[in-house]
């Protein structure tokens, strides 16, 4: 087991930065997950971890020592891939014993180990059958046996449950937690689900065009984004976004959506964005379920409005509601005995609590 | 319960058979629409393949002057003779060593071939495949000329070294080495492209895996490549087995034989026996002989292909 770091690391392909300089360190026992949409550079940047991709600036340290001329063979690291790649014209077990057997482990061994994770993963049943034999979450298990059982410093899963179905992925992602409690291995997990970055990561790292754009743990990144593409990628439905103004009416902050739309902001919120400047354009950002059906007792800093649905999802624990501000397409999250309907006005409340105020221009969070 | 699952079943099984029968009339009308869209072919394999397979056997049977039956007489008469024995060795020889230099060679340069660049590999495909391309009979009077012993290339070139000059074809192991080497560098390309396309067709991803595995070079290519183009591999070996036992015009323009019948294989002595000694009856035996020889490999490459192909 053993840290990873990477100091301003940069993959170029001809002309193309693929990743421009990302600065990462990963503590022993931690579970990283590398999260962006496709093409952000995150499954580069695990292939540069695992020595798959030559690295053409910047360092790569595993344990404390550069990597960066080190073959995969030598780094002592694990990796689940996307398609499994299990060698097809071998049985379960000599699948997960390869590497050890290409180490010239003493067979008993290299018998105990495949056993055990066999006995973890519940495919000691599976160990004679051929991939081609096994269903698509049994090559999934029999993929993260052949990492395993190598006991390497680091592991490194890249998409590894992309190719399951929704039901078994959520399945599949319990047993990656489970199997990560007790192994306690380094892991560095590629994804471009954010549900699925959100459940198994210590710390999350977002990325977008190459280039890291907030570390966090999952929380820090749901309640606390540092950007635009953070707030909007993480979490479902989406953040809403909505175009306003900050303006001073009678000594207090108020912050205008539409002509008849306007609120004033919770005491804390006006503090923080006193200093703004009133002519700057800015985004509200508020996630769908601090838009809710309006309650006889509202707390501080909860607005109410009315508006009329466009569109309404009932999703049986809770229903979502689309409809529109000034051509702003806005969702929100209501009780599903509020009795919202389709093309029906309601009342919503706002809490303004939770709110972020972003520049539209740089889309920074303020 | 018993007694509906029973009637379920009973009701069942009465659907199936009326079913069954319709079904059955219509797999016939479509087994008769099939024979009739493939008669074509078969009426050519019945009138190119099966009639002169069935008119050697019928010769092989027949006395020099083709007039009277004499049964395995003619197998009889050629297991008697040295030169028969001969040929069977040189022919395995043959054979087997050239299918096994075609099938290295071919591994090799395809691993080379695999690891150019996209951009430059057509045009090195493209040339590897030249030999291959080249009717055999005219590539072959090339090779004559660059064996020749007096003013030919190669022993001009050897000259330079203070080697030779060695008798190519005159020399019964030199002979040998050169029926074999011009059979190889015909049939190498063929290989070539084959396993070209077994390679591709396996992912990066099982050498990426492997690598991390820790496998070397070598350890990528008897753990990974080998296995997963085993059936390629085979199927090529058998195939090239048969063109190789085969074999007519490289042997024939190069030595026809010689010296002294040392490079005589199946075809070119059955040539021998038939044509230029007139008695067909004999020839036929002689190529009738590779039969039982290539049935063998046949079988047993093809059972271990059928294998691999249910459990992979």
């Amino acid at each position: 087991m053993a840290d990873v770091a990477l100091r301003k690391v940069v993959k170029r392909y001809d002309d193309v930065e693929a990743v421009r300089g990302i600065d990462l360190d990963i503590a022993d026992h931690e579970f990283i997950v590398l999260v962006g949409p496709s093409g952000c550079g995150k499954s580069t940047t695990l292939r540069m971890i695992a020595g798959l991709e030559d690295i053409s600036d910047g360092d790569i340290m595993i344990g404390g020592d550069v990597v960066n001329d080190v073959p995969p063979k030598d780094r002592d690291i694990a990796m689940v891939f996307q398609n499994y790649a299990l060698y097809p014209h071998m049985t379960v077990a000599e699948n997960m014993s390869f590497g050890l057997r290409l180490k010239h482990y003493p067979k008993a061994e290299i018998k105990a180990r495949v056993t055990e994770a066999a006995r973890l993963l519940d495919i000691t049943d599976l160990i004679d059958r051929k991939p081609k034999q096994l269903s698509g979450g049994q090559r999934q298990r029999v993929a993260m046996g052949r990492a395993i059982v190598r006991n390497p410093k680091v592991f490194l899963f890249d998409e590894p449950l992309s190719n399951l179905d929704a039901k078994l992925r959520v399945q599949m992602r319990i047993e990656i937690k489970k199997v990560h409690q007790k192994v306690r291995t380094t892991t560095v997990y590629v994804t471009h689900d954010q549900v699925e970055a959100m459940t198994l990561a210590d710390r999350v790292v977002v990325m977008n065009k190459g280039r890291i754009e907030q570390i966090g743990t999952p929380n820090e990144l749901y309640h606390r984004p540092a950007t635009r593409f953070v707030a909007g990628f993480i979490g479902s439905p989406a953040m809403n976004f909505i175009p306003c103004r900050l303006e001073d009416v009678g000594g207090t902050l108020q912050i205008r959506l539409t002509d008849r739309i306007a609120f004033a902001l919770p005491p804390a919120r006006a503090a923080r964005y006193h200093a703004l400047p009133r002519t700057d354009k800015f985004l509200l950002g508020l996630r769908p379920e601090h838009l809710t059906e309006a309650h006889a007792h509202l707390g501080p800093g909860v607005e109410t409005f009315d508006t009329v649905l466009d569109v309404t999802e009932p999703m049986g624990m809770e229903t979502l509601v689309y409809f529109g501000l000034e051509g702003t397409p806005v969702c929100g999250r209501v009780d599903p005995n509020a009795g919202a309907k389709d093309g029906a006005p309601m009342r919503l409340a706002m809490d303004l609590n939770n709110m972020h105020l972003l520049n539209e221009d740089t889309g920074v969070v303020l | 319960m018993a007694d509906v699952v029973v009637q379920h079943a009973r009701a069942a099984r009465t659907t199936s058979a009326r079913k069954g029968g319709s079904l059955h009339n219509a797999l016939r009308r479509k087994s008769t629409v099939a024979f009739f869209l493939t008669l074509p072919l078969i009426l050519l394999i019945a009138l190119f393949v099966l009639y002169p397979a069935l008119f050697s056997i019928h010769l092989a049977s027949l006395n020099k002057s083709m007039q009277k039956f004499v049964g395995f007489g003619n197998f009889t008469f050629l297991f008697k003779r040295e030169t028969f024995w001969m040929v069977v060795k040189q022919s395995c020889i043959f054979a087997v060593t050239a299918v096994f230099f075609k099938a290295l060679i071919g591994f090799i340069v395809a691993h080379f071939v695999h690891n150019i660049p996209a951009k430059g590999q057509r045009k090195w495909r493209g040339m590897l495949l030249v030999p291959w391309v080249i009717p055999p009979a005219m590539s072959t009077l090339a090779w004559l000329w660059l064996f020749d012993p007096s003013y030919s290339a190669f022993n001009y070139t050897l000259s330079l070294f203070g080697i030779g000059p060695i008798n190519w074809l005159g020399d019964a192991a030199w002979a040998r080495f050169s029926v074999i080497l011009v059979n190889v560098w015909y049939g190498a390309p063929f290989f070539l492209i084959m396993y070209l396309a077994a390679l591709k067709s396996v992912p990066d991803q099982l050498y990426e895996a492997a690598a991390i595995d820790g496998a070397n070079w070598w350890q990528k290519i008897w753990f990974i490549t080998l296995p997963m183009m085993r059936n390629i591999i085979a199927i090529t070996t058998l195939f090239s087995l048969i063109v190789t036992f085969a074999n007519f015009d490289i042997v024939r323009i190069l030595t026809s034989g010689g010296p002294l019948d040392q490079t005589q294989i199946f075809a070119t002595y059955a040539f021998r026996v038939g044509i230029e000694s007139n008695d067909i009856p004999l020839g036929a035996s002689v190529s009738l002989f590779m039969v039982p020889i290539l049935a063998v490999a046949a079988i047993f490459i093809l059972r271990d292909v059928n294998k691999r192909g249910n459990e992979s």
